[in-house]
């Protein structure tokens, strides 16, 4: 499904590489997290997946995109297969939930009658069934990223990235949310996600990869955090 | 691609900033305008030019002596003047005009104003040989030496006051096409500019919209109709403003003008001039939308 193959990452404005001779191969359907410290290269880990970075050296395969050296005009397809989550969320704040939702495949094409069918549907399973007309600023966080998230499944992609999605929110709702990407993890959906936050991850026990310097220091098929340590 | 998706974020983004649009609109107007003018007035050459060229014709005035006395012109130097203008191949037609048939076209011409004809006597205008040509242009080279003969007093070349005329036309002409090229220049850098804001207050729209595999067809086609839109809103405006123009205007001023140059009609605006304008417009704005969106908007 993903795989990294000694991939470095040299920004042309930094020195130190974001990544160095990173190898990672996730399977379908698995729930992995990358974590490490703050600068230590999660971010550009899940763009270089996005193609919103190409790397330095090594290759990145998803599914089966050659992701580096995809031509520009088949980026979108690549795109299309994969869902996004953000720590800031992302959503569109002069429309409302449905609309934010519905934004995600208008741009991409598809037909009213399919988007009046399954927003509905992903807004039920991210657990905001009736709140479809309020708008982003009468939501708490931890809706407001339910509805970043129903956006980015709306489309069923084979893979859900999140980058520090609970990084914003209380212990709490960071729950309630990690159960939301369990619950679509369960789909088949493979789902990575980048965090810092400990409990989270010690809670959840699914694979770890550690990111240290932009070096993997570890990979744990069933691992907490600090472990390594 | 949806059209009520597309034409709703069009409309949000000419909304969003209603200044820079209004701006734009108007600069695109104006200097579409005098664009539009200066294609008049090319065409306002061409019109007055075969005007006058169709009616020139050379006056070859002869001496008082000849006035008085030669009434038909059968006497020398008369005839011999004539007979060498006829033998000239240039030359179409030549006819001698006495002194009482020259008072009469004289009167003709001035009978609405009796201030000059209580001036004029038939005595004071010269019997005058008046020249045809076969092609107009060549006035100058055919009354060549003439001015020298015996019994000529003056010629009077019409193509000469033609020439002066066209060619204050053609000044005319260049200055509002200069006038428009700046403006137009300076419309051009609004479209750009406006474009450059839409796409920083819409920055995180296109965000999503790359994130989710939006094609550039979706992320960019709202910004360059943003363009054409104010563009051709600009193009409507400058037309409907021509056309009052020429609506309004001739009850006095081009009444007057008339007599001098003649200038095209509402149709030419409506039918030759709109279309030119219009495309100008669009043209413009998509291209200018294009080169912005590749530099400045990442896909
Ligand atoms: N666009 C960029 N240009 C230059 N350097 C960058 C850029 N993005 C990230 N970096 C650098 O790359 C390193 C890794 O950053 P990042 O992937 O964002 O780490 P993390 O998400 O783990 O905090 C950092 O040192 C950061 O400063
Ligand atoms: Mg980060």
């Amino acid at each position: 499904m993903i795989r990294l193959e000694n991939v470095s990452k040299v920004y042309k404005t930094s020195t130190r590489p974001a990544l160095e001779n990173v190898s990672v191969d996730v399977g379908k359907g698995e729930f992995v997290f990358v974590i490490g410290p703050s600068g230590s290269g999660k971010s550009t880990f899940l763009r270089l997946l996005l193609r919103e970075e190409v790397p330095s050296r090594g290759k990145v395969f998803v599914s089966n995109f050659d992701v580096a050296k995809l031509p520009r005009r088949r980026v979108p397809r690549l795109r299309q297969t994969i869902g996004c989550v953000f720590q800031d969320f992302r959503l569109l704040t002069n429309k409302t939930v449905f609309e934010n939702v519905a934004f995600a495949l208008e741009v991409i094409g598809k037909p009213a009658h399919t988007i009046r069918k399954v927003v509905p549907e992903v807004l039920e399973l991210v657990g905001l069934d009736g709140k479809a007309d309020r708008m982003p600023r009468e939501l708490s966080g931890g809706e407001q990223q339910r509805v970043a998230i129903a956006r980015a499944f709306v489309n069923r992609p084979l893979m859900l990235l999140a980058d520090e999605p609970t990084g914003n929110l209380d212990p709490d709702t960071s729950q309630d949310i990690m159960l939301l990407l369990e619950r679509i993890n369960r789909t088949g959906t493979t789902v990575l996600m980048a965090t810092h936050d400990q409990s989270i991850v010690d809670s959840m026990r699914r694979r770890v990869v550690e990111l240290d310097f932009g070096r993997v220091i570890r990979d744990d098929a069933r691992g907490v955090y600090g472990y390594g340590h | 691609m949806r059209a009520s998706f597309v034409f709703s974020e069009v409309s949000t983004g000419l909304r969003r900033n209603v200044t820079m649009t209004v701006a734009m609109i108007l600069t695109t107007a104006i200097s579409l305008i005098m664009f539009g003018v200066g294609l008049m007035v090319v065409k306002a050459v061409d019109l007055t030019k075969d005007n006058y060229l169709d009616e020139l014709e050379v006056a070859v005035f002869l001496t008082d002596e000849i006035s008085k006395k030669d009434t038909n012109c059968t006497a020398q130097p008369c005839a011999s003047l004539k007979q060498d203008l006829e033998l000239n191949p240039a030359v179409d037609t030549v006819v001698f005009r006495n002194q009482t048939e020259a008072y009469e076209v004289f009167k003709k011409a001035f009978k609405n104003e009796p201030t000059m004809l209580e001036l004029a006597s038939p005595q004071a205008i010269p019997a005058s040989l008046q020249v045809r040509l076969k092609s107009p242009e060549q006035s100058g080279a055919v009354v060549k030496g003439f001015s020298e003969r015996q019994g000529v007093s003056l010629i009077h070349d019409g193509g000469e006051t033609v020439d002066r005329l066209v060619d204050s036309l053609r000044v005319l002409r260049n200055v509002t096409f200069v006038g428009s090229l700046v403006l137009l220049l300076a419309a051009l850098l609004l479209i750009a500019n406006m474009i450059q804001i839409s796409a920083y207050t819409r920055r995180t729209e296109v965000g999503i919209m790359r994130l989710v595999g939006a094609t550039r067809w979706y992320t960019q086609l709202p910004f360059l109709l943003e363009a054409m839109v104010a563009g051709a809103i600009g193009a409507v405006l400058a037309i409907s403003g021509l056309l009052s123009m020429q609506v309004l205007l001739p009850s006095g001023f081009a009444n007057q003008l008339e007599n001098v140059v003649r200038f095209p009609g509402t149709f030419y605006t409506a039918f030759v001039i709109s279309p030119i304008l219009l495309l100008t417009a669009m043209l413009i704005s998509s291209l200018v939308g294009y080169v912005t969106l590749r530099l400045y908007v990442r896909h």
